[in-house]
C-alpha cells in the first residue's frame, strides 16, 4: 500500500466516492458489515454530541469547545483500530476516538466546563489529556514508543496533530527521533484545509504532508480523510507495520473542518460558499451513510430514530457534568505534585484562613 | 563530582531496570563532561544512549517514556542550550500529573551543567536556576560537593516528580572528596547548615559554596562568625532552616551568580522580610551576578563572585 501510494505522486489513497459507491475493491478493507455500522453509529453519536456541544456553549453553559463536525472518519476509523492495550496520544479534535478509549461525554463536558477532572479520563485505560500546545504530544508518543520497545511490548501509539501542527519543530523532531528510534508510533495528520484561518498552502510548500515521511525514513501515505473505509484500511496497515517492529508512519487524512476553530472562531472571514460546498459532498457521514444505504444495511427512519435516542444520552451526561460537584479548594493545589512541598500546603492554608473570614464577615 | 554523579547513575542503573539515560553525546563518549563515561558499556545501547540532537525531544520524549513507566534521566550539555526544550518542560513535564489528577506521573530528572568561571564561550557559563523554581510542578536541585551531588541525584532519580538537576560545572573535578560506595539518599528540599555561626547568615548553593568557605576565612580573622547555608534545592525552598538561622544572627547575605533581578537572592530576601522581619539589624544583601548576559572570559572576572568581593560585601552588611 505505502508504495504504491508513493506519497511523492500525490495520489490520494481512497475507496468509496462522494455517493458511497465502492471505486476502489482491490483496496477494500475485509471488514464485516455489522462492524461497519457500528462504526457508523459511533460516528453519528460523536457527530451528534459534537453539535450538542456547541449548542451548550452557544447557551453559555460551557466554554471555548473545538469542534469536529466534518472530520468524524478519522476518528471513527482510528475507534476500530484501537485494541485496548495502544496508547492515544491526542491534540484537542478527536471525539471519536477518545470515547473509543474509554473517555465519557461527562468527561468532555466536565473539561470543556473548566474542570481538569474532565481531563483525567479516570476510566479510561492509556489515553493521554488533550493537549493544547500544538504538536508537543507528538513527541510523548516517541516516548511512548521507546518504552514499548524497551519493554518488549506489542503495543503501538497512535498519535494526531492537525495540518498547522506539522510546521511547529516539535512535529519534525517527533517523527525524526520516531525513524531513528525505529518506535511503534503511527503519526496522523488531520489536514482539515485550516489551521484557525491559515490555509494549509501556507503552511507548507510541499506537494503534501505525507511526502514529509521521505525524508525522515518512513513510510507515509496520503489518505481520504472522509472516507471511512480508507481510513479504516491505511490505519490498519500502519498499525500492522508499526507492531511487526518496522518502526513508525506517517499518514495525512485529507478532511475538511465543517464547523469552526473553536466557539470563539468565524470562519466567514476566511472561507468561501463555494469551497464549503465542496466540501461538503465529501462529508464522511453522508458518504458512509449512503453506502449502507445501497447495502441495505441502514434506512433514514433508523438514522432518526437513533439520533433521538443519542440526543437524550447526551443531554444526560451533560446534566451529570453540570450537576457534579463544586470543585475545592484542595483540587487546585493538590495535584501539583506527587510529593507536595510544604510551601504549598502552607499557601493552601492561609486561603482558607482567608475564606472563613469572608464567611464571617456575612 | 563527575565521578559521584556518575556513581549515583550507576547505583540507579543498577538497583532499577526502569532508569534509561540518554542525551547528546551521552552514550559512546559519555557527554561531553563524561559524566556519564562507561555506562552505556557497562548497561547496554537500550538503556544509555545517544540521542539525536533536538533538545525539546530529549525532554518530550522523556516525559512520554516517564508516563509509561520508565524512569529517564536525560543530559543537555549546557545550561544555556535548555531553552529549546522549554516548552516540554514547562506545558508538560511541570503540568502532567496536576493535568490528569494524578493519573500519570513524570518521575524523570533533566540534568544540566550550569555556572561560569570556567573560560567558555557564549550560552556556556549562565546560571539560570531562577527560571526553573518560578515553574510550579518542577523541583530544582543544585549540590555543591560530590557527597551531596551522588545523595541528591539519587532522591532526584527516586522522586515522582520532575526534577531539574543543575550541576555546577565549575567545581566538576575542582572538589576532591571521598564519597561512600554504597547507596545513600540526600533528601530533596532541605538544605543544610554547612557551618554554624552567630553574626550573620550566608545563604549560598552550587560552586558559590566554595567560594563563600574562602570569604569567610578573611572574616575569621576579623573575628565575623559566619553561618553558612547550603541551600542544596533551590524549590522546594527549605524557608524554615534560612528563617531559624536568620533569627538567630539577625543579619542575612546570599551569594548567587545569577542576575540579580528576581533572582533565587530575592526569594530569599522576600522571605526573610515576610518571617524574619524583626529579627533583622541589616538589610538583607544579595550578592549576586549583574543583570548583563555573562561576559566572554576576558571580562567574565568581573561578573563572577570572587572571595574578595564576597569578603568586601560581608564586612558593609556587618558595619551597617
Amino acid at each position: 500500500m505505502f508504495k504504491e501510494y508513493n506519497p511523492i505522486e500525490n495520489k490520494i489513497f481512497r475507496i468509496i466516492d462522494n455517493e458511497g459507491k465502492v471505486i476502489n475493491t482491490e483496496g477494500k478493507p475485509a471488514i464485516e458489515d455489522e462492524k461497519v455500522l457500528k462504526a457508523y453509529k459511533d460516528m453519528l453519536f460523536a457527530r451528534t454530541a459534537d453539535i450538542m456541544a456547541v449548542s451548550y456553549q452557544r447557551q453559555g453553559r460551557m466554554y471555548t469547545y473545538p469542534p469536529n463536525y466534518g472530520q468524524e472518519a478519522v476518528s471513527g476509523a482510528l475507534a476500530q483500530i484501537m485494541r485496548e492495550e495502544d496508547w492515544l496520544v491526542p491534540a484537542f479534535r478527536e471525539l471519536g476516538a477518545w470515547l473509543a478509549k474509554g473517555a465519557t461525554l461527562k468527561d468532555l463536558f466536565l473539561y470543556f466546563k473548566g474542570n481538569e477532572e474532565g481531563t483525567a479520563f479516570r476510566n479510561a485505560k492509556k489515553l493521554l489529556p488533550i493537549s493544547v500546545p500544538i504538536a508537543s504530544q507528538l513527541l510523548h508518543a516517541v516516548g511512548i514508543g521507546y518504552s514499548i520497545n524497551y519493554k518488549q511490548e506489542k503495543d503501538v501509539v497512535f498519535t494526531i496533530v492537525g495540518d498547522g501542527g506539522t510546521s511547529e519543530g516539535d512535529f519534525h523532531e517527533a517523527l525524526n527521533f520516531a525513524a531513528v528510534w525505529k518506535v511503534p508510533v503511527i503519526f496522523i495528520v488531520q489536514n482539515n484545509q485550516f489551521a484557525i484561518s491559515v490555509p494549509v498552502k501556507k503552511q507548507t510548500a510541499s506537494v503534501n504532508i505525507a511526502v514529509k515521511s521521505i525524508a525522515y525514513g518512513m513510510p507515509g501515505i496520503k489518505v481520504d480523510g472522509n472516507d471511512f473505509f480508507a481510513m479504516y484500511a491505511a490505519l490498519n496497515r500502519a498499525q500492522e507495520f508499526a507492531r511487526n517492529g518496522n518502526g513508525p508512519v506517517l499518514i495525512e487524512a485529507l478532511t475538511y473542518r465543517k464547523g469552526a476553530h473553536t466557539t470563539s472562531d468565524d470562519p466567514t472571514k476566511y472561507r468561501t460558499k463555494e469551497e464549503e460546498e465542496f466540501w461538503a459532498q465529501t462529508d464522511p457521514l453522508k458518504r458512509l451513510f449512503l453506502y449502507l444505504k445501497q447495502k441495505n444495511l441502514f434506512s433514514d427512519n433508523e438514522e432518526s430514530e437513533l439520533i433521538e435516542q443519542y440526543k437524550k444520552e447526551v443531554d444526560r451526561q451533560f446534566d451529570e457534568a453540570e450537576n457534579s460537584p463544586a470543585t475545592q479548594l484542595e483540587d487546585v493545589f493538590k495535584y501539583m505534585y506527587a510529593d507536595m512541598p510544604e510551601d504549598l500546603k502552607v499557601q493552601q492554608m492561609e486561603y482558607e484562613k482567608f475564606l472563613k473570614w469572608k464567611e464571617s464577615q456575612q | 563530582m563527575v565521578q559521584a554523579v556518575n556513581n549515583a547513575l550507576e547505583i540507579k542503573l543498577a538497583d532499577d531496570e526502569n532508569v534509561v539515560i540518554y542525551g547528546e553525546d551521552a552514550g559512546v563518549e559519555g557527554g561531553v563532561f563524561r559524566v556519564t563515561e562507561g555506562l552505556q558499556q557497562k548497561f547496554g545501547e537500550k538503556r544509555v544512549f545517544d540521542s539525536p540532537l533536538a533538545e525539546s525531544a530529549i525532554v518530550g520524549t522523556a516525559v512520554g517514556m516517564a508516563i509509561a513507566g520508565l524512569r529517564p534521566v536525560v543530559e543537555l550539555q549546557f545550561c544555556g542550550f535548555v531553552y529549546p526544550a522549554f516548552n516540554q518542560i514547562i506545558s508538560h513535564a511541570a503540568r502532567i500529573h496536576n493535568r490528569t489528577r494524578g493519573k500519570y506521573k513524570t518521575p524523570m530528572v533533566i540534568r544540566f551543567p550550569y555556572g561560569g568561571g570556567i573560560n567558555a564561550l557564549e550560552h556556556h557559563s549562565e546560571s539560570m536556576e531562577s527560571i526553573y523554581g518560578h515553574i510550579p510542578g518542577i523541583k530544582v536541585v543544585i549540590p555543591s560537593t560530590p557527597y551531596d551531588a551522588k545523595g541528591l541525584l539519587i532522591s532526584a532519580i527516586e522522586s515522582d516528580d520532575t526534577v531539574i538537576f543543575m550541576e555546577p560545572k565549575r567545581i566538576y573535578r575542582a572538589i576532591k572528596q571521598e564519597v561512600a560506595e554504597e547507596k545513600y539518599s540526600i533528601p530533596i528540599g532541605k538544605a543544610k547548615v554547612v557551618s554554624a555561626g552567630t553574626d550573620i547568615t550566608i545563604v549560598a548553593y552550587g560552586a558559590m559554596i566554595r567560594e563563600v568557605q574562602k570569604a569567610m576565612v578573611m572574616a575569621k580573622s576579623k573575628n565575623i562568625s559566619v553561618e553558612l547555608i547550603d541551600l542544596r534545592t533551590i524549590y522546594p525552598l527549605d524557608k524554615e532552616t534560612i528563617v531559624k538561622s536568620v533569627q538567630k544572627t539577625g543579619r542575612l547575605m546570599i551569594v548567587t551568580e545569577e542576575p540579580n533581578t528576581f533572582g533565587v537572592a530575592a526569594e530569599i530576601t522576600a522571605i526573610a522580610n515576610e518571617e524574619a522581619f524583626l529579627y533583622l539589624e541589616a538589610p538583607v544583601k544579595r550578592v549576586t551576578g549583574f543583570d548583563v548576559i555573562v561576559p566572554l572570559p576576558a571580562s567574565e572576572h568581573f561578573y563572577m563572585q570572587t572571595p574578595e568581593k564576597i569578603f568586601y560585601e560581608l564586612e558593609r552588611v556587618m558595619k551597617f
